[in-house]
């Protein structure tokens, strides 16, 4: 993967609005931004209400996923184009999400919907029609996907980065600041975790930074090339931003996502939890 | 929408004894501006949270007691920095004007 085939820009987007074979996908953590106004043929994806089982923790089912993405319109063949609010972190997740259920051909929109908005491109409240498709997943496919058993035996023995703010990763905040306090039983981070926070990638206007610049920043946080890498956040949304930096944009093999991230192993009994600023001992 | 409301959004049903709330409004020649990106950045200026702003201009965060920063970004406008003091049990109101 490389900057070239992961991300597209805004003019590519609007030159590419009446290409069928190119879906857009909205998902936001307010599912109802939306339905105020996105761009023109732009499919809705609600990341907790669609992609989420509703029962047990975890994603839909394969199938589930393939009946969902088939009344949508979507094709296995299709480009799909991602954006959303809160700088494509969801959006970003729902890329995840479907490389984990093997579409073949993902993208993201640099900047997501707040940099369509600051340049004051075109929004609609037209309801896009799809006809319906026959999709077929694959997967799924576990090798960018980590579960807690993996990222316990991770500690001190592969990159683990913390892309939380840094209050959260010392455990003064146990959410983000534009949230209720809620989630994990507990403050603190993983040990042996690097704290790169997910904004440090993006520039203001939500746009992703150079490749040089995203080089350095997790060369500067001891991110060992050699390593694999296991990305968490609170629910797994900001560390698929990162994933996506890593993994999409700069290429490095082996990248995971922890998307049970801090809102599970903070409730875990007796795992190893750091506080504070220091990353902690294994 | 025909002028800008004072302060913040309602907090009915929040209880604020127990968090520091930062909120407040952005305007533009005094009409609100509901297109805005607001964000939060921590006392070493690292971008702690990021809201867009409502159909009347508003926005609010639940911080931490301390110093912080709000930057403000709006169509056709440069960033704003406003520093603004957050306490636990008190309701913080900023106005930004872009």
């Amino acid at each position: 993967m490389s900057r070239e085939t992961a991300l597209v820009t805004a003019d590519w987007v609007e030159q590419n609005l009446d290409n069928d074979s190119v879906v857009l996908i909205e998902v936001d953590e307010d599912a109802s931004a939306y339905d105020k106004g996105h761009i023109r043929g732009a499919v809705k994806l609600d990341w907790k209400k669609d992609l989420q089982d509703g029962v047990r923790h975890d994603f839909i089912n394969q199938e589930r996923l393939e009946k969902l993405l088939s009344e949508k319109g979507i094709s296995n063949d299709d480009t799909l184009v991602f954006y959303g609010g809160n700088n494509n972190w969801f959006a970003a997740y729902a890329l995840w999400y479907l490389k984990y259920y093997g579409h073949a051909d993902v993208r993201l929109l640099d900047g997501g919907r707040k940099k369509w908005e600051l340049d004051s491109r075109e929004l609609t409240t037209d309801a896009t029609e799809r006809p319906a498709t026959t999709y077929t997943a694959s997967g799924p496919h576990d090798d960018i996907r980590a579960y807690r058993d993996e990222v316990i035996g991770a500690i001190g023995q592969k990159n683990l980065i913390d892309v939380r703010s840094p209050d959260e990763y010392a455990g003064r905040l146990l959410a983000p600041a534009h949230l209720p306090q809620e989630a994990a039983q507990i403050g603190g981070h993983i040990p042996t975790a690097g704290n790169v926070p997910w904004s440090k990638a993006a520039n203001d206007d939500g746009t992703f930074r150079s490749d040089e610049e995203l080089t350095a920043l997790y060369a500067d946080a001891g991110l060992d090339e050699g390593k694999d890498t296991i990305a968490y956040c609170r629910i797994g949304e900001r560390s698929s931003h990162t994933w996506f930096v890593l993994s999409e944009i700069l290429g490095y093999p082996n990248v995971k996502n922890y998307d049970g991230s801090w809102s599970e192993y903070g409730s875990l009994r007796g795992v190893p939890v750091a506080l504070g600023d220091e990353r902690g001992e294994a | 929408m025909c002028g800008a409301i004072q302060g913040g959004p309602s907090l009915d049903g929040v209880d604020v004894a127990n968090q520091a709330v930062i909120q407040g409004i952005v305007t533009r020649d005094g009409e609100p501006v509901g297109n805005a990106y607001v964000r939060l950045l921590d006392r070493t200026g690292e971008f702690t949270a990021e809201v867009p702003t409502s159909a009347t201009g508003q926005f609010r965060f639940f911080a931490a007691p301390g110093e912080w920063t709000l930057r403000t970004l709006a169509p056709r406008s440069a960033s704003v920095d406003r520093p603004v003091v957050a306490a636990l049990g008190s309701v913080a109101d900023v106005a930004v004007t872009v």
